[in-house]
């Protein structure tokens, strides 16, 4: 089965329950999305009140989960799902646990920002690459969300090679701030704010990867996790 | 994993991709058969209710039969033991081998097949007999009148079915005193008290309540040690809980044919998908 089809259940109840957890699975990712971009505005320009609207805002993605874990609940035991349907519930329930994971990142990176804007100095340089790799990092989620919300697999295959780009920016800062704290031993406690920052974003990366996973399992039936994308692709050509 | 053969009658009627997905847990291929349909063609007078069906029964496996009403599973279940000869104007092309010997060789001794390929059907028909006359009924049709061949005979049936403790102070009891789940369950004592080798379970369950029918699956579950069963059934949850292979029927002809985890979370068919997740295709 390649194409994942939602709607034409006998049941018209059946189409509007799964089209009501997609879509909130959207908000869901809309919402995650923004929290990133603020915090990670707010941690480059050192935005104190974007910062505390981050943190504030963390328990609306956080109850987001919570309801589609119940409504996903419901489905399981109410339909007993089979095949697309099924996949389809699993994707959910795994998308939705990543993305909160995501949100608590941003609400770290928010923190972090917080803690930034009030050291004594307001020096910026080791900030640049935090903006690049926030960038990368939140294209990738946003593409994750869009392959998942097209269901389009070979999409998600392409974004989840992406991730690899946001380790090798993750590793440049790495080397960047060793420098910086070699040079300046009084920077250090500053500069482990950045690479917990960085690290924190990386890990976004990992995250978005997952659910381009989820939705290579969801189209194709194909569990890909701890496999090299290459070699999910492989395995693809060969079912053809 | 499937091991890649050019002869095609290694795939025994089955979707090698299927089979061949990472997840896949079994292989019919590994597995020995106890039953092998060629190229069968069924017709109700001019009307053809099978076609072309291929496929083959593993031995000590339950294999299910799913499909919407006159998609020909009953059909199909009837004729690996000859069931269908009894209905009028059914004519047959193709053959069913039982280990490798055709049943619809003309040499065959009917009875003597329905004897090794028993069956039991949607309502549980027990004679108006007592239990024990009821279970012990095969045995005396074939001459044995000893009662401690009897005795032990029934006790082992019943225990078989597990129903031997429910009914072992209650076997003179007519058995039309039972409740509808006892009955079912006495009829498979019945069944398996001449020792068959295959057992067809015709919608075993449907008549039956949730706990009835938890314990004929459960049932299920333990004879499949000792017997190859094939159970028809409409309830697809029925089918994806007890069975090891998973057939899809439509329209008389076999759709798709894999294990019934597969099927179930990744069938390849689109037909199949669109029934089992109850989509108008």
């Amino acid at each position: 089965m390649e194409k994942a089809d939602i709607g034409h259940h006998i049941s018209q109840q059946f189409n509007q329950e799964l089209e009501d957890i997609r879509s909130k699975v959207m908000r869901m990712g809309g919402m995650v999305e923004q929290q990133l971009r603020d915090a990670i505005d707010a941690l480059t320009n050192m935005d104190t009140s974007l910062a505390e609207v981050v943190i504030t805002n963390d328990y609306k993605v956080n109850r987001l989960e919570v309801e589609l874990d119940e409504e996903c609940t419901h489905i399981l035991a109410r339909r007993q799902p089979t095949a697309s349907d099924l996949r389809l519930i699993l994707a959910v329930i795994k998308t939705i646990t990543d993305l909160e994971r995501i949100g608590d990142e941003a609400e770290r990176i928010g923190r972090m920002a917080l803690k930034f804007a009030d050291g004594d100095t307001k020096d910026t340089k080791a900030l640049v690459g935090i903006g690049h790799l926030g960038g990368h990092a939140l294209n990738m989620l946003h593409d994750a969300l869009d392959a998942f919300a097209r269901m389009d697999a070979e999409a998600a295959k392409k974004i989840a090679k992406q991730d690899k780009k946001v380790d090798e920016e993750y590793e440049n800062i790495l080397r960047q701030v060793m420098t910086y704290m070699m040079e300046d031993p009084r920077s250090i406690p500053r500069v482990i704010g950045v690479l917990w920052s960085a690290r924190a974003i990386e890990r976004i990366g990992d995250r978005a990867c997952n659910i381009c996973e989820y939705v290579i399992y969801l189209v194709k039936g194909k569990d890909v996790r701890h496999t090299k994308v290459g070699d999910a692709e492989k395995e693809a050509r060969e079912d053809k | 994993m499937v091991t890649t053969t050019n002869d095609s009658t290694r795939t025994h009627g089955l979707n090698l991709d299927t089979l061949g997905r990472v997840n896949a847990g079994k292989n019919i291929g590994d597995e020995t058969l106890a039953l092998e349909v060629e190229n069968l063609n069924l017709f109700y007078g001019e009307s053809q209710a099978l076609h072309a069906v291929k496929m083959v029964i593993p031995q000590n496996r339950v294999t299910a039969f799913i499909g919407p009403s006159g998609c020909g599973k009953s059909t199909l279940l009837r004729c690996f033991n000859r069931m269908n000869d009894l209905v009028d104007g059914c004519r047959i092309e193709g053959n069913i081998k039982l280990h490798d010997q055709d049943i619809y060789d003309k040499k065959i001794n009917v009875a003597q097949l329905r004897q090794t390929v028993g069956m039991v059907f949607q309502k549980p028909n027990p004679f108006p007999k007592s239990v024990y006359e009821n279970v012990a009924y095969g045995l005396r049709i074939q001459g044995i009148n000893d009662k401690r061949r009897l005795d032990e005979a029934v006790e082992k049936a019943l225990k078989g079915a597990a129903l031997w403790d429910e009914m072992k102070n209650r076997l003179e009891d007519n058995a039309l005193g039972l409740s509808g789940g006892q009955q079912q369950r006495l009829v498979i004592a019945r069944a398996i008290a001449v020792e068959p080798e295959v057992l067809l379970l015709d919608e075993p369950a449907s008549a039956l309540d949730p706990i009835s029918t938890l314990k004929i699956e459960e049932l299920i579950y333990e004879l499949k040690d000792n017997y190859t069963i094939i159970i028809v059934t409409h309830n697809m949850q029925q089918a994806a809980r007890v069975s090891d292979y998973t057939a899809f029927m439509y329209m008389g002809k076999l759709i798709e044919y894999a294990d019934t985890d597969t099927l179930f979370t990744n069938p390849s068919e689109k037909q199949t998908e669109d029934y089992i997740t109850g989509r108008y295709g």
